[in-house]
């Protein structure tokens, strides 16, 4: 099995740096103003997984965020609410309960996150405990460790198990794309995860430098189309980490429409793993409704 | 009567105009032995983080593309030329009439346009590609070699307190290189100008480093430090020698001094020596 | 949920469009002695300025001009000719924006490639040459290469500003001067360029602009006080001029058409290969010498390259040229559509399948979808004739001794794309393409300091690098 996976990956073509950067830099030139810049806006408020993953995280600062979830916006309440909210396994039960019947998930990292170094036992124990706090959604890490040593098979045994441990949850699975280091790895790791289950694949856990890039999620966005080319399957792509301003937004939703096309331009095919880009995206809204640039009194920090 | 505003001289290290660690400062005086104004007087730590700063400067520096190299070089000439009066003044007060003065700005202005102008060609000039007997492509480039320190010209010369520099300095940062240069104490003035239109030139923080203070004293640090790669002894006078020998601990590639006319246009040598020539096989074949 | 772009349109205000322009002659803007032409937007069809139609005896006084320029400017050190042309480059890159605008309105192609790629090169061409000007010693031609005297310059219309500085800044960098006749289509910023030059206090009669059409250009490359021809156009129209200076002291360096192979291995970078194909034909409109016009493609990978050509072709946007998101602008006049479409239905009859990408055409201007045509073979026309126009022939191949003889069996060699992640492979067929300029895993990059020409028929000379100053002195090939 890990030799025909092993072939199957080897076998996928190569991906020339040069020309996907420039791909990507040419499609970040796009100019998106007036109405399809507010749509973009709503869009992207509409597609953010608002997280905080920090050691010092409490129930106070997830009940904040849960409020800003339901509410970006307290002076508009024209504006939309977020997808989910990202929370750390033992903090699920808090957001949920500050959700209420919101329809807005509650996405929790699991399998020793960030690192992903533990045994396969405590990661699907992580799991199980947050899909039994309520967890709708599951981001999991693969071991790269054993990615970069060659051993495919395991990374595609972990995910499988970890997708069996999330029952009815959604299985977004994290590649950390900075520590794979090249494109052609990212190219493969794709494949490998949305072959052993992925609902949605991940770049980043917003840990390790570099996050999400144009050019890597740009890159997974022809994964999955060519995914569902071959299988018929949809899978999902959410960038983390490192996307903080409304003009980035709009350029990776163009890279969407572009690359993969109009059926992934949903919050149930893409995600925004972010926390300062709500306010900017909120900022550009107030900007798109009043004609003057707002500023960061009128935002409210959580 | 209006009382003027008088400029503090300090050190130009890593973007930022520090003074020295050590406190100390030394006069400037003019041709007639009067003072000028107090400078910062460099230490060896001033050097060793002149090097630091230079080494973070490094990479980012060499991965320019040579074409943006070219331009920043060739804006350093733009903001000259703008301060040209006051250049003019700086170098007549340490001894020159106000044409030689003149002559050495202007001069100095088109020496760094010509260096400039060898960013983006001195590859198609030093590079090649050679004629192997066998099925491969072989390719030779000039690489940077890293960080280069200087004992400027000025140091031994009251009377040209800027063209030399910036002949010893230029040909190290064309090629993708750092500077980490000593002025010496006779005429230091004109090197804190170069500075400050360094700074507003768009060069990076590190990329030059101009240290205002005695080669003698400073020479033998740069000399010996591990991570200076090169060094250009024009300005180190009777203390050459010994300079090559200290250098010899890491085999930093050394310039040694000698008789030089500064006025007539150089040839590559300079530009050359600070750079490493890598070539590379590839095979060819379906 | 469909993501409609807004227009976004480059404001047209930051152009002073005069009606009317006269030529460019010893520093100063003259009335021309004969008629004038309108100059159109092809986009729309709008005429935007009345310019001047270079008579012979216009033509004679530009180069009487450039003459009695030539004695000083030559004889100037090189580093002052430098710092001339380090201004123009400076002030090139200041106006840049303007410049591109006007560039799109009189060319029809789209903004966001005039400002991003045709400008940064114009003002990037003369940072670079005006560098070689006191550097003469080191190009290889001598210790002390002289300049040739006057140079006739005549451009084409598919880049016209940076077709200007392709020719403009090496030859005055070498010490020549110049009398320039840009395309009859695209005349405007050529005569917009003039005032850059009196900006710089560029010396009087250095460099001189003569519009006008073929008689004019005709008049430029007769005169007998020319020393040096350049030419960028039609093969035929360079077999002419190749005729007119033979037996004469005039030299002449010639860049002309193509029907360059862009060669995909099975093994190549699929998705980043798919651009460079889209990249190669399409990009301005495939009104290119160097265009990718030929996809040779293994045809182990035949299915999946056409299947993602074609998936990715219908991402192209088609338009006003002015919009920022316009990908693929008009075709340059009434005549070029003619011709292309012409072309395209030989290749019809020819018994080729046609496909384009689904696009609107507005109803005014010139228009043509970006289309390809299959199942073409070495033996039809629209594989061995150029098109200059957003039109693909697609052939296959098996191996690639096979891709190297389809690629070189053509009368063309200006330029060739291979597409494999062999590193190997890629330096052995550009060992073995008979072409001027080898794309590998890239296609349609040019900078200054890169030679770019071709051989057999798509011309002699380079231009662009250490080689192109070879054209403007003496010591070099004729």
């Amino acid at each position: 099995m890990t030799t025909t996976l092993r072939r199957t990956l080897e076998g996928l073509p190569g991906v020339d740096q040069v020309g996907l950067e420039a791909r990507a830099a040419s499609l970040g030139t796009r100019s998106i103003k007036t109405d399809s810049k507010k749509w973009a806006i709503d869009l992207a408020i509409s597609m953010v997984d608002l997280t905080t993953l920090e050691g010092a995280d409490t129930p106070g600062k997830v009940r904040a965020l849960a409020s800003k979830a339901k509410v970006p916006d307290p002076a508009d309440p024209t504006c939309p609410s977020t997808a989910a909210v990202c929370v750390y396994p033992d903090l699920v039960a808090v957001a949920r309960q500050t959700l209420g019947a919101a329809p807005i998930n509650v996405a929790a990292v699991a399998t020793a996150f960030p690192s992903g170094r533990s045994s396969l036992d405590v990661k699907l124990a992580d799991t199980r405990m947050a899909v039994e706090a309520g967890a709708d959604e599951v981001d999991m890490v693969i071991d790269r460790g054993a990615f970069l040593s060659g051993d495919y098979g395991l990374v595609h045994e972990q995910i499988v198990a970890v997708k069996e441990a999330c029952g009815p949850a959604h299985l977004k699975v994290i590649l950390e794309t900075g520590e794979l280091q090249t494109y052609d790895n990212v190219r493969k790791a794709s494949w490998l995860a949305m072959d052993a289950g992925a609902d949605f694949i991940k770049t980043s856990t917003g840990k390790v430098q570099p996050a999400a890039t144009l050019p890597v999620t740009l890159l997974m966005l022809e994964a999955v189309r060519d995914y569902r080319i071959a299988t018929g399957r949809q899978i999902g792509v959410k960038p983390a980490g490192g996307i903080r301003t409304s003009k980035d937004a709009i350029k990776y939703l163009v890279v969407v429409n572009e690359i993969a096309g109009e059926d992934w331009l949903h919050p149930d095919w893409f995600r925004f793993g972010a926390s300062s880009l709500l306010n900017d995206l909120l900022l550009q809204r107030q900007k798109m409704t009043t004609g003057a640039y707002s500023g960061p009194d009128y935002v409210t920090l959580d | 009567m209006r009382v003027d505003v008088r400029k503090t001289h300090k050190l130009y290290i890593g973007g930022a105009f520090p003074r020295s660690e050590s406190g100390r400062t030394f006069e400037a005086l003019d041709a007639k032995g009067r003072f000028l104004a107090n400078m910062a007087q460099a230490s060896r730590k001033d050097a060793r983080d002149a090097v630091r700063a230079a080494r973070s400067a490094q990479s980012g520096w060499a991965g320019r593309t040579p074409y943006n190299r070219g331009q920043v070089i060739y804006r350093i000439a733009e903001v000259m030329e703008d301060r040209r009066d006051q250049l003019i003044e700086q170098v007549r007060a340490v001894g020159s009439t106000p044409k030689q003065a003149a002559a050495t700005v202007d001069q100095t202005v088109d020496r760094i346009v010509w260096y400039s102008g060898w960013a983006d060609k001195y590859v198609q000039v030093l590079g090649n590609a050679n004629p192997v007997s066998s099925p491969y492509f072989n390719l030779s480039t000039p690489e940077p070699t890293g960080v280069v320190a200087v004992l400027a010209p000025s140091s031994l010369n009251m009377a040209d307190p800027l063209l030399g520099l910036v002949s010893t300095v230029l040909p190290a940062m064309v090629t993708g290189n750092t500077v980490v240069a000593v002025t010496g104490t006779a005429a230091p003035i004109p090197a804190v100008t170069l500075a400050e239109i360094m700074a507003t030139s768009d060069v990076p923080g590190g990329v030059v480093n101009l240290l205002t203070g005695d080669a003698a004293e400073l020479g033998p640090w740069l000399a010996s430090h591990l991570d200076v790669n090169g060094i250009d002894l024009a300005g180190a006078g009777d203390a050459a020698t010994d300079l090559e020998i200290a250098s010899a601990e890491n085999l930093k590639r050394v310039r040694r001094p000698a008789d030089e006319d500064w006025t007539t246009e150089p040839d590559l040598s300079r530009l050359a020596q600070w750079t490493e020539t890598k070539t590379v096989w590839h095979p060819i074949g379906v | 949920m469909t993501f409609e772009y807004s227009p976004a349109p480059e404001s047209r205000s930051i152009v002073d469009l005069k009606s009317s322009y006269g030529l460019f002659i010893g520093g100063e803007f003259v009335d021309g002695s004969g008629t004038s032409f309108k100059s159109i937007s092809p986009a729309t069809e709008e005429v935007l300025a009345e310019v001047a139609e270079g008579t012979a005896d216009d033509i004679d006084r530009a180069v009487k001009a450039a003459r009695k320029a030539f004695g000083s400017w030559s004889r100037l050190p090189g580093r002052e000719r430098a710092k001339y042309l380090y201004r123009i480059a400076r002030l090139m890159a200041e106006r840049s924006r303007e410049f591109a605008v006007l560039e799109t309105l009189d060319n029809g192609k789209p903004i966001k490639e005039t400002r991003d790629v045709d400008l940064p090169l114009v003002s990037q061409w003369f940072f670079y040459y005006a560098g070689w000007a006191d550097k003469l010693a080191y190009a290889g031609l001598g210790p002390d290469p002289r300049p040739l005297g006057v140079a006739g310059q005549i451009i084409p219309w598919n880049f016209p500003l940076m077709m200007l500085a392709w020719k403009i800044a090496p030859a005055l960098a070498a010490g020549n001067t110049v009398v320039l006749k840009p395309a009859e289509t695209t005349p405007l910023t050529a005569l917009l360029f003039a005032e850059v030059c009196q900006q710089a206090d560029l010396p009087a009669g250095v460099v001189n602009i003569v519009t006008g059409a073929g008689e004019t250009g005709q008049a430029l490359v007769e005169h007998p006080g020319i020393d040096k021809i350049a030419f960028t156009g039609s093969t035929a129209v360079g077999k002419a001029i190749a005729r007119t200076v033979a037996g004469t002291p005039k030299r002449a360096t010639l860049e002309l058409g193509g029907k360059a192979a862009n060669i995909v291995f099975d093994d190549a970078p699929l998705d980043q290969a798919v651009e460079g194909i889209v990249n190669g034909i399409f990009f301005n409109q495939g009104h290119v010498c160097c265009a990718g016009s030929r996809l040779l493609v293994q045809e182990s990978a035949y299915d999946e390259v056409l299947e993602k050509l074609k998936r990715r072709m219908s991402t192209l946007r088609l338009g006003d040229p002015l919009d920022k998101n316009t990908d693929i602008g008009a075709i340059n006049s009434a005549e070029q559509l003619a011709r292309i479409k012409a072309l395209a239905e030989i290749g019809d009859a020819e018994g080729a399948e046609r496909w384009s990408a689904p696009c609107e055409l507005p109803a005014n201007g010139f228009w043509f979808a970006p289309t390809i045509f299959t199942g073409v073979s070495q033996a039809h026309r629209i594989a061995r004739e150029e098109i200059f126009g957003p039109v693909l022939s697609v052939l296959t191949f098996r191996t690639p001794a096979e891709a190297i003889e389809k690629a070189n069996n053509t009368p063309y060699g200006l330029s060739a794309g291979v597409w494999t992640e062999k590193g190997s492979r890629i330096l052995a067929m550009a060992d073995r393409l008979r072409a001027g300029v080898v794309w590998a895993n890239t296609f349609n990059q040019f900078d200054p300091a890169s030679p770019f020409g071709g051989y057999k028929e798509s011309g002699y000379g380079r231009e662009g690098g250490r080689h192109g100053l070879a054209a403007y002195l003496e010591g070099a090939p004729a």
